[in-house]
C-alpha cells in the first residue's frame, strides 16, 4: 500500500505527527530501563524460522478465554485467542499499517475499493484460503459474517458499523460489494477486528447462539483448534494449510493463571514462555528485568487511566470544579511512585501513537494553589470540616474502581489526600467488577471511577461512543458516554471526522475536539498505560501493539531461535 | 432403619429446596449481573445489552426465572454456563477431577500424619514431642495458605527446581509420574492445615478414652499396654472423628480456593470463585446445589458409619 493510498481513506499514516512513534517510545524507555530492557523481535539477534513448524510454546493469561465464536460478546482475553484461530480481512500491524489477510488488497478511494462518496465498497478476496476443515472460503462466508451480525436474534458482540451496510452482495466466490447507509471511515478500522466466520458450519445451525461450531471452531487462522481443559488451558496446533506467513510453532497452549504474582512466578520458573494480557505487575518489574534468558518488554497500550466523572452530578456541573480538581492531581507522584514511572503522563483521552493524537493540547500541571484560586474565584467556599461549597451542594463525592486492585487504591488514597489539600472530600468505595461495571457505570449511577479505557474505536481514534450527547445511554442513547458530556461542537467535529475519508480533515477535526474536551474536562487523565510482558528470550517475533487489545495478534510469526 | 432413612430422605428434599430459593434469591439480588464484562466492549450499546438480558432470560420476573431452572433442574437439565455456553454438569465434572485428586492426596497425608501425630501426642502427654506438636499445630493453623504455598513454590520451585510451580501437568507430558510429582507441593500445603486439626480432635479425644473405667480395667487386668492402645483406646477415640470426617466431606469436593490458586490448580475452588464473580448464575447454582446434597450425604453416611461402629449406637 502507497502511503497516497493511506492518507487517502484517512486511517493510519506511517508516522505519527510531533508525537513519538512507537519504536520511538520503547527506545526512550530501554534508555530509562537499563539492563533488563530489550528491543522486540525485529532489533534482537538476527536468526531464521524452521521451516516446519517446531515446538510449542505456553501463554499466561490472567483471564480464562471462554468465547470462541468470535463474533459473540467477548472480551480482550477471547480476541488474544481469536487472532490466531480466525483472520480479518486486513489487520493494522504494530507500525499501524494496514495489511491484508483475507482480502486481496486493502479497498480505498484511489484503488477503487470505495467510492469516491465513500458509500460503494468492493472488496476482492484471496482465492487461495481454506477453512480448518478444508472447506474453501469464499464470498459467501463474509457477507454470512455480516448478515450474522446484524441477525436480531444473534448475540452479536457488536453492531456499530455493520449496522450501516446495506445490499452485501456476493460478485464472485472472491468478490463481495456493498452500500453503507452514510459515509463511515472507521469502518475500515472496525473490520481489522471483524473475524470471519464459516458459513458451511454456522449456516447449518438452528441456533448460531448455542452452536457447537462455539465450543470446537473452525477458522482460518494459523492454528488449529485442538483441546480445552476447561478451567485451566487450551491448545492450538499448526494450520498446515495457513495461508500467511508460517506459523512456525507446533503447538501454542494459552494458560489460565488467575493470580498475577503466581503467574509472575511461573515465568520466573519457566513454566511460560510468554507472559501477556495484564503482564509483570509493575511492582515485579525491577525483579524482572533481572531474570536470565528473559527478554521484558515495557510497550505501550491503547489504555487511558483517567477519573471519569458524572456530570449529571451537581458537584460536577461547573467546569471550575473539573479544572480545579486536575490542577489538584499530583499525577507524577501517582505514576513515579505507585505504577514505578513505567506508563506515561498524558492529558489526552488518545494513545500518543495514535495518528489524531494532538499533541498541542495542554499538558496537565498539578498546582494546587491555583485549584484553590479557581474554587475560590467562581464562588466554592469552604464550609464545615474545611469542604468546599456553593448554593448548598457540598464538593464531596465518591470515587469507586475496580475492587481488590491494590495499585489502585493507593492511587485513590493519593488523590483523596490531594483534593482533600484544596478542601475536596472524596469517598473511596470500591466494588467488585460484576457489580461496578453493570447499571452502575452504564446507567451513569455513579459520582466518579477510576477507569483505564481504550476510547477509541477499534485502532481508529474516532471517540463518538465516549463523547457524543447522543451517545449517553441513561438517556436512551446508544454507546458509551456515561459521563454524560454534551458539547454541540464536539458532537459536530466528531460526526464529520467520522464521515469523511479526509485525512486532513478528520485530523482537523480530532485535533479540535481534544482541545474542547480538555478544556471541558469531563474526564480527568492520568497516563497512559504500558504493558510490561515477557518472553523467553529465545523466543522471537513478539510485537507489543496500540492497535490490538492482546499482543498474541501476531503468533503466526513467533518462532524458537535456535 | 428403613424409617430412619425414608425420615431423612424426607427432610433432606425440603432443606434442597430451602437451599435453592435461598441460594437462588440471594444470588439474583445481589448487586451486579452477568452482563456486567459486556459493558466496556468497544461499541457496545444500551440497546444491544438490553437484547443480549433478553435472549439470556435475565429481563424476566425472578419468581418465573426460579420456577424456569427449577423446573428444568427437576428434568435434569441444569443449564448452561453463561461464561462458555457448556452444560453446567460438565462444568462442575471437569473441575471436580482435578479438587478430587488434590483432596484425597492430601486427605490421606493429613489422616496419617494427623493420627500418628494425635496419638502420640495423647500417649506422651506433656512430652517434647507434645509440646511441639501443639506449637506446630497452631503455627499451622496461624500461616496464611496463600504465603506459605508461594514460600513453598519459592524454595522448591524457584530456588531449588526440585518441583513444578503449580498446574495439574505438563501440558504433553501426562504420564502417571508426571502428575504425581505436580501433587506433591499442593497436597502437603492442604494437608498442612488439616493435620493440626486432626492431630488436636484426637489427642483431645484420646484423652478422654484413656480415662474412662474400661481402660483403668484392662490395665487392672493386664492387658498389655499394646493391645490396650490399639484394640479399646484407639478404636473408641476414632468414634467422634467419623463425625468430623463426614463433615469434611463436602470441603473435599468443594475444593480448596487459595490453594488452588496458589497452584493453579483448576478445581472446584477457584470453579466456584470465578462464576461468582462474573455471576455466572446457572453455574453458581449447580455448585450449590452440588455442595448441599454432599452435605446431606456426609452427615447421613457420618450417622450410618457410627451406627455401624459404636454399637450403643441405634438409629431408629
Amino acid at each position: 500500500m502507497t502511503d497516497d493510498a493511506r492518507a487517502d481513506f484517512g486511517c493510519f499514516p506511517r508516522m505519527v505527527h510531533g508525537g513519538i512513534s512507537r519504536r520511538r517510545l520503547l527506545g526512550a524507555s530501554a534508555a530509562v530501563g537499563a539492563s533488563g530492557l530489550f528491543l522486540p523481535a525485529a532489533a534482537r539477534a538476527a536468526s531464521k524460522p524452521p521451516a516446519h513448524p517446531t515446538g510449542h510454546m505456553t501463554i499466561g493469561f490472567s483471564q480464562e478465554p471462554t468465547v470462541f465464536n468470535p463474533l459473540m460478546p467477548h472480551i480482550e482475553v477471547d480476541q488474544g485467542v481469536h487472532w490466531n484461530l480466525f483472520s480479518p480481512l486486513w489487520l493494522a500491524n504494530e507500525k499501524g499499517e494496514l495489511v491484508p489477510q483475507l482480502a486481496a488488497e486493502v479497498p480505498t478511494i484511489a484503488n477503487g475499493g470505495i467510492s469516491k462518496d465513500g458509500l460503494s465498497w468492493r472488496v476482492k478476496l484471496r482465492p487461495d484460503v481454506k477453512w480448518h476443515d478444508g472447506q474453501p472460503f469464499s464470498a459467501k462466508d463474509v457477507k454470512f459474517s455480516f448478515d450474522l451480525l446484524n441477525n436480531p436474534k444473534f448475540r452479536a458482540w457488536s453492531r456499530g458499523g455493520y449496522e450501516l451496510m446495506r445490499n452485501i452482495k456476493v460478485e464472485s466466490p472472491t468478490e463481495i460489494t456493498w452500500t453503507m447507509a452514510k459515509p463511515y471511515a472507521p469502518m475500515i478500522s472496525i473490520l481489522c477486528w471483524t473475524f470471519m466466520v464459516p458459513e458451511h458450519i454456522l449456516g447449518k445451525a438452528a441456533d448460531p447462539n448455542t452452536s457447537s461450531f462455539n465450543q470446537a471452531p473452525v477458522g482460518t487462522g494459523a492454528f488449529m483448534w485442538k483441546q480445552r481443559v476447561p478451567g485451566d488451558h487450551i491448545t492450538l496446533e499448526a494450520n498446515p494449510h495457513y495461508f500467511g506467513t508460517g506459523p512456525y510453532l507446533q503447538e501454542i497452549v494459552f494458560k489460565y493463571i488467575p493470580d498475577l504474582t503466581v503467574m509472575f512466578t511461573q515465568f520466573q520458573t519457566g513454566a511460560i514462555d510468554y507472559i501477556g494480557l495484564q503482564g509483570i505487575t509493575a511492582d515485579h518489574y525491577a525483579q524482572a528485568k533481572k531474570l536470565k534468558y528473559r527478554t521484558v518488554v515495557v510497550g505501550p497500550a491503547p489504555f487511558v487511566e483517567s477519573i471519569m466523572m458524572n456530570l449529571s452530578k451537581p458537584q460536577f456541573a461547573d467546569q471550575a470544579v473539573r479544572e480545579a480538581l486536575y490542577y489538584g492531581m499530583d499525577n507524577k507522584t501517582i505514576v513515579e511512585q505507585i505504577y514505578y514511572g513505567l506508563p506515561k503522563l498524558t492529558s489526552s483521552y488518545l494513545p500518543t501513537q495514535s495518528w489524531a493524537y494532538n499533541p498541542h493540547v495542554a499538558p496537565h500541571v498539578y498546582d494546587p494553589a491555583k485549584a484553590k484560586s479557581i474554587l475560590d474565584a467562581a464562588g466554592w467556599k469552604p464550609g464545615s470540616g474545611g469542604i468546599r461549597e456553593k448554593n448548598g451542594v457540598r464538593l464531596s463525592f465518591q470515587n469507586s474502581t475496580t475492587a481488590g486492585n491494590h495499585v489502585r487504591e493507593q492511587a485513590q488514597q493519593l488523590l483523596q489526600q490531594n483534593w482533600q489539600d484544596i478542601g475536596v472530600d472524596m469517598k473511596i468505595k470500591n466494588m467488585p467488577p460484576a457489580v461496578i461495571w453493570g447499571d452502575y457505570f452504564n446507567m451513569s449511577h455513579y459520582d466518579t471511577v477510576m477507569v483505564g479505557e481504550d476510547f477509541m474505536t477499534g485502532p481508529d481514534p474516532d471517540v463518538s461512543q465516549f463523547f457524543l450527547s447522543a451517545a449517553i445511554p441513561a438517556k436512551g442513547g446508544a454507546g458509551q458516554n456515561t459521563m454524560e458530556y454534551s458539547n454541540a461542537e464536539v458532537d459536530k467535529l466528531l460526526q464529520e471526522g467520522a464521515s469523511t475519508f479526509d485525512h486532513a480533515t478528520r485530523q482537523k477535526d480530532y485535533w479540535k475536539a481534544a482541545e474542547i474536551i480538555r478544556h471541558d474536562l469531563p474526564l480527568l487523565p492520568i497516563f497512559q498505560y504500558a504493558t510490561i510482558e515477557g518472553t523467553k528470550k529465545n523466543l522471537m517475533g513478539y510485537e507489543p501493539s496500540v492497535y490490538v487489545s492482546t499482543n498474541t495478534w501476531n503468533v503466526n510469526t513467533w518462532y524458537w531461535a535456535t | 432403619m428403613t424409617r430412619f432413612l425414608l425420615r431423612r430422605l424426607a427432610q433432606s428434599l425440603v432443606l434442597l429446596w430451602l437451599v435453592s430459593v435461598i441460594g437462588f434469591a440471594v444470588l439474583h439480588l445481589a448487586p451486579g449481573g452477568p452482563l456486567a464484562e459486556f459493558t466496556l466492549i468497544p461499541g457496545m450499546t444500551t440497546a444491544q445489552l438490553k437484547l443480549i438480558a433478553h435472549q439470556m432470560g435475565l429481563d424476566r420476573p425472578l419468581p418465573v426465572q426460579y420456577w424456569e431452572w427449577f423446573r428444568r433442574m427437576l428434568a435434569g437439565n441444569w443449564g448452561r454456563s453463561y461464561r462458555d455456553s457448556q452444560p453446567v454438569l460438565y462444568v462442575i465434572a471437569a473441575h471436580l477431577w482435578p479438587t478430587l485428586e488434590l483432596m484425597v492426596s492430601s486427605t490421606v497425608i493429613a489422616i496419617l500424619l494427623g493420627t500418628w501425630v494425635g496419638v502420640l501426642g495423647a500417649i506422651r502427654r506433656y512430652s517434647v514431642f507434645d509440646y511441639l506438636a501443639t506449637v506446630g499445630a497452631m503455627i499451622a493453623l496461624s500461616i496464611p495458605t496463600f504465603w506459605f504455598g508461594l514460600v513453598v513454590i519459592y524454595i522448591f520451585s524457584v530456588k531449588l527446581a526440585w518441583l513444578p510451580a503449580g498446574n495439574l501437568y505438563t501440558i504433553g507430558n501426562g504420564s502417571f509420574l508426571d502428575y504425581a510429582v505436580h501433587l506433591i507441593s499442593p497436597s502437603i500445603v492442604l494437608a498442612l492445615v488439616t493435620i493440626a486439626i486432626w492431630s488436636r480432635y484426637l489427642r483431645a479425644s484420646m484423652l478422654e478414652v484413656v480415662n474412662q473405667d474400661y481402660i483403668r480395667t484392662a490395665r487392672a487386668k493386664g492387658v498389655p499396654e499394646q493391645t490396650i492402645l490399639f484394640r479399646h483406646t484407639i478404636r473408641n477415640a476414632l468414634l467422634p472423628m467419623i463425625t468430623i470426617a463426614g463433615l469434611q466431606l463436602p470441603t473435599l469436593l468443594s475444593g480448596a480456593l487459595v490453594t488452588e490458586t496458589v497452584f493453579t490448580w483448576p478445581g472446584m475452588g477457584r470453579l466456584f470463585l470465578d462464576s461468582i464473580g462474573y455471576r455466572d448464575y446457572p453455574v453458581v447454582m449447580g455448585i450449590l446445589m452440588f455442595s448441599a446434597v454432599l452435605v446431606l450425604l456426609g452427615n447421613l453416611a457420618a450417622d450410618l458409619l457410627y451406627a455401624a461402629a459404636d454399637p450403643r449406637i441405634r438409629l431408629d
